[in-house]
């Protein structure tokens, strides 16, 4: 699976780097390395979820614990948690790290995450959320506490679009 | 039974424990009886109390948390029975207030009114302790062995679609949610 170690690796090593002690994930092909990083780490607790959704009540709870939480998941995971990103997250000021793969964009050969692709970057301004591409090795480290930051700031969900040039090697 | 009688019969016991409430009637009910720093009223995302409930048991397991969940939100997010089941926390107290209806909305009624069976759910889930309390004798006695105990638990109370005549408060959202964080991060000062 030609999913890129290397740069998974620089991904989770920025999580660390935020104090990132928690990550809610569902699988997903580009996130399989980032998952089992997280599962290996005895310093992190990984919560596997049924649906993205659950992922904001976790991270929620982890905030109001005081411990600082990412979300991993697909842009289609992103679309089953806006609910909890509207009536909860941005209800309630709640800074959520989301690490979404963006998938359906140009390149994607599975007809199948084609039309999630048209619709992420759209809903993510119509939801006025704040996001960056990481697409480029060098900047990922900067571009995740950069986000962080403004998430702590704001107090409100920003997104890290995981993009194709990033996360496959082909 | 009343839900209100049956927060009333463990009010005090909560007085050390994290509580997380869904929308409408039980953050309603529970306010009535005298609002706590430690209780945060999540006023809409049906679904996402016990998520939330988890999230706080998994970042602070020498504390004890209880979430009072409903019939219709926990019929939103049942996966979240699977998902508290595989982590298990044992500081976790998961009460369902089953109404069998939707009342805050105009009590429509749900599936658990037709049949379904959170109890049997819950169980399947994974849930470790899972009791149904049909009585507040019996409620009361299953939240003291609860919170005495040391492993996930999950109460289904079953209660009669009766609401407090009055749903909203002098207390604003924001208000709620940054006084229950300020509460929590001075806890961990204390330790």
């Amino acid at each position: 699976m030609p999913v890129s170690v290397a740069n998974s690796r620089l991904i989770y090593e920025g999580l660390k780097e935020c104090d990132v002690r928690l990550v809610s994930a569902l699988p997903e092909t580009w996130l399989v390395h980032l998952i089992r990083m997280s599962d290996e780490d005895p310093e992190m607790t990984l919560v596997r979820l049924a649906k993205e959704e659950e992922g904001v009540g976790i991270s929620a709870g982890a905030h109001f614990a005081g411990v600082k939480s990412a979300m991993l998941m697909q842009n289609h995971g992103f679309l089953a948690a806006i609910n909890g990103i509207v009536s909860f997250a941005h209800l309630y000021k709640i800074p959520l790290m989301m690490l979404i793969s963006y998938r359906g964009s140009m390149g994607e050969r599975d007809p199948w995450q084609t039309q999630g692709g048209n619709v992420t970057e759209p809903l993510l301004r119509a939801l006025g959320i704040p996001y960056f591409f990481l697409a480029a090795a060098e900047d990922v480290k900067k571009r995740m506490r950069q986000a962080q930051m403004l998430a702590e700031s704001s107090l409100q969900p920003v997104a890290l679009l995981l993009m194709r040039d990033l996360m496959w090697e082909e | 039974m009343l839900r209100i009688d049956c927060l009333r019969s463990i009010y005090a016991e909560l007085e050390n424990c994290l509580v997380v409430t869904i929308m409408g009637a039980t953050a309603a009910e529970l306010q009535s009886l005298g609002h706590r720093q430690n209780f945060f009223y999540l006023q809409h995302a049906m679904g996402l109390a016990s998520s939330t409930g988890l999230g706080l048991a998994l970042s602070l397991p020498e504390q004890r948390v209880v979430v009072f969940d409903g019939d219709g939100s926990l019929l939103m997010n049942l996966g979240s029975l699977s998902t508290m089941a595989r982590y298990r926390p044992k500081n976790l107290i998961h009460v369902v207030f089953d109404n069998e209806s939707l009342l805050s909305v105009g009590g429509f009624p749900t599936a658990t009114g037709t049949g379904t069976d959170l109890e049997g759910i819950a169980k399947a889930s994974g849930i470790p302790r899972v009791v149904t309390a049909r009585t507040v004798e019996t409620f009361t006695s299953a939240m003291s062995e609860a919170l005495g105990g040391s492993d996930l638990t999950t109460i289904i109370a079953k209660v009669e679609a009766k609401g407090p005549a009055v749903y909203v408060t002098d207390l604003a959202l924001l208000e709620n949610r940054f006084q229950f964080r300020r509460h929590i991060q001075s806890l961990k000062l204390k330790h």
